[in-house]
């Protein structure tokens, strides 16, 4: 799959959203107070993370962070033959009465976001939920925007976005990859490669 | 994985290591103020229950709960069966009410297997005669692992009633698979003579093996399975094979007393050290929720369709 491979972002770009991102995190909600970050498990959590050392290095504030998995949501179980890779979830804080910003790399049909805010009710009612994410691509199947976004890129159906960061890829980069094979059923993920 | 669970044979190590993983997810999930989770909305679940049984048929029941599954609890007292119908029928039955799958406990070993022929959905052994008892030792093995970091390598000892013991069947063949060195210890009479061919050490002198054990598994002396005199009586049976106040000393520190329950208090177990810190046997209970989640999830959450994942 090399040949139809675009670079979109390298490590620099990222650096500098995720440092933007903060910064609106921080202006839109007049400071840390009541915030906290909650990463969608696999690389939203690494983003949350990056996120809290940003806030935390202009603001000199802590805000909690956590990390969610949204498998037991999905609207797709028993749709594909393996029910689908189970991650960690870890919220260690009480998310009731705070602002919630749910950091996801990607942002495709909206559907994990759907399910990562299901998930989230879950464990409590929080003030509100806001959405950043590192990329938009579009074509969004339900009714979802994002409140920060690193990067909008318009992109077709067949193609994947993966984002790589250091944490688990080796390094930062945000890709755009031809499919191989076009089989992927609508509404598949919100991720890129998820 | 494979579509139904009957036996230990059925799940390869990495099957195992993927439940037990999915597993942790699970008990997370009973940590939340909202022990609930849409996963299986729209599946029902029969518990399908020829044999009495309170805590393996509550376990299936909440894990599918939990789960978001509708649940149908069929037992065999005042239903169809104690008018007479055969175990074909019965499964006919709920094959077309739509049972996506059937949790069987059934007092004839093999009969979840013959199961398998008349439903379409999966089918989960919870216990059949003196087969297996595979959910069990499932949890046995994530209740090990949690305690004590890993399995393989483990040294651990199954003993009492082994012959009737489906449940030391199955955790036999599940530690062997993972690594773990096991050792079945019990009268003669209740070792069953095949056992060496499990990959397992065999030996009728419970103090020699208690100090070099990480796990001493006590087993239920099953008195309702016993067609004859196995020993001579239960005072001498707890002598020689029960864990006792005396001999708990003997087991090194930081290893494990587990018991799949429900326990006879002063047969295999003393009472006292049923309550030891280190006996985990409630930890296994809670446990037991969160792995038969993982593979009612695993096995159900999937089309089953062999076709190729869509994006994973």
């Amino acid at each position: 799959m090399g040949s139809g491979t675009t670079r979109l972002l390298d490590a620099a770009e990222i650096r500098r959203s995720v440092t933007r991102i903060a910064h609106e995190i921080l202006e839109r909600n007049r400071g840390a107070g009541g915030v906290a970050l909650v990463g969608i498990a696999n690389r939203g959590d690494d983003l949350a993370r990056r996120l809290a050392a940003e806030i935390e290095r202009i603001e000199g504030a802590q805000v909690p962070v956590g990390a969610l998995d949204i498998t037991f949501y999905r609207d797709d179980i028993g749709m594909r033959a393996e029910a689908p890779e189970v991650h960690e979830t870890r919220i260690g804080f009480d998310i009731n009465g705070r602002t919630v910003v749910l950091v996801d790399d990607v942002l495709f049909t909206g559907r994990t976001i759907r399910a990562a805010m299901d998930a989230l009710v879950d464990f409590g009612r929080p003030t509100a939920i806001q959405l950043a994410v590192l990329v938009d691509r579009g074509h969004r199947e339900l009714p979802i925007r994002a409140d920060y976004v690193g990067k909008n890129v318009p992109t077709r159906k067949d193609e994947d976005v993966r984002v790589l960061l250091a944490e688990m890829d080796g390094e930062d980069a945000v890709v755009l990859e031809e499919r191989a094979t076009a089989s992927r059923p609508s509404g598949g993920g919100g991720g890129g490669e998820r | 994985m494979n579509r139904h669970l009957l036996s230990i044979h059925d799940v390869s190590a990495e099957d195992i290591v993927r439940i037990l993983d999915t597993a942790e997810s699970f008990r997370e999930v009973g940590t939340r103020v909202i022990k609930k989770v849409p996963a299986l909305r729209g599946r029902t679940i029969v518990n399908l229950f020829y044999e009495n049984s309170t805590r393996t048929r509550i376990s299936f029941e909440l894990a599918a709960k939990r789960l978001s599954a509708d649940v149908i609890n069929f037992t065999t007292s005042g239903t169809s069966v104690s008018k007479g119908e055969s175990l074909k029928d019965t499964a006919l039955t709920l094959q077309a009410m739509g049972a996506d799958a059937i949790v069987i406990r059934h007092s004839s070993s093999g009969s979840p297997f013959t199961l398998t022929r008349w439903v379409k959905g999966s089918v989960l052994n919870a216990g059949d005669g003196t087969h297996e008892h595979p959910t069990q030792a499932l949890l046995d093995m994530y209740t090990m692992r949690e305690r004590l970091g890993k399995i393989e390598g483990l040294r651990v000892a199954i003993i009492g009633d082994v012959l009737h013991s489906r449940v030391a069947r199955s955790l036999s063949f599940g530690l062997v698979k993972m690594g773990a060195e096991v050792t079945l210890v019990g009268p003669p009479t209740l070792i069953p003579p095949d056992a060496p061919a499990w990959g397992v050490q065999v030996s009728y002198d419970i103090d020699g093996v208690l100090p070099k054990l990480d796990v001493c598994y006590m087993l239920r002396v099953q008195r309702e399975r016993q067609r004859q005199q196995y020993f001579p009586s239960v005072r001498e049976y707890s002598r020689l094979f029960g864990l006792t106040n005396a001999r708990v000393g003997m087991l090194p520190e930081g290893s494990l007393i587990m018991h799949p329950g429900p326990m006879n208090r002063g047969v295999e177990i003393d009472s006292d050290v049923a309550d030891l810190p280190q006996s985990v046997i409630e930890h296994q209970v809670t446990n037991g929720i969160a792995v038969r989640m993982s593979l009612l999830y695993l096995l159900l959450g999937g089309s089953g369709t062999g076709e190729v994942g869509a994006d994973g």
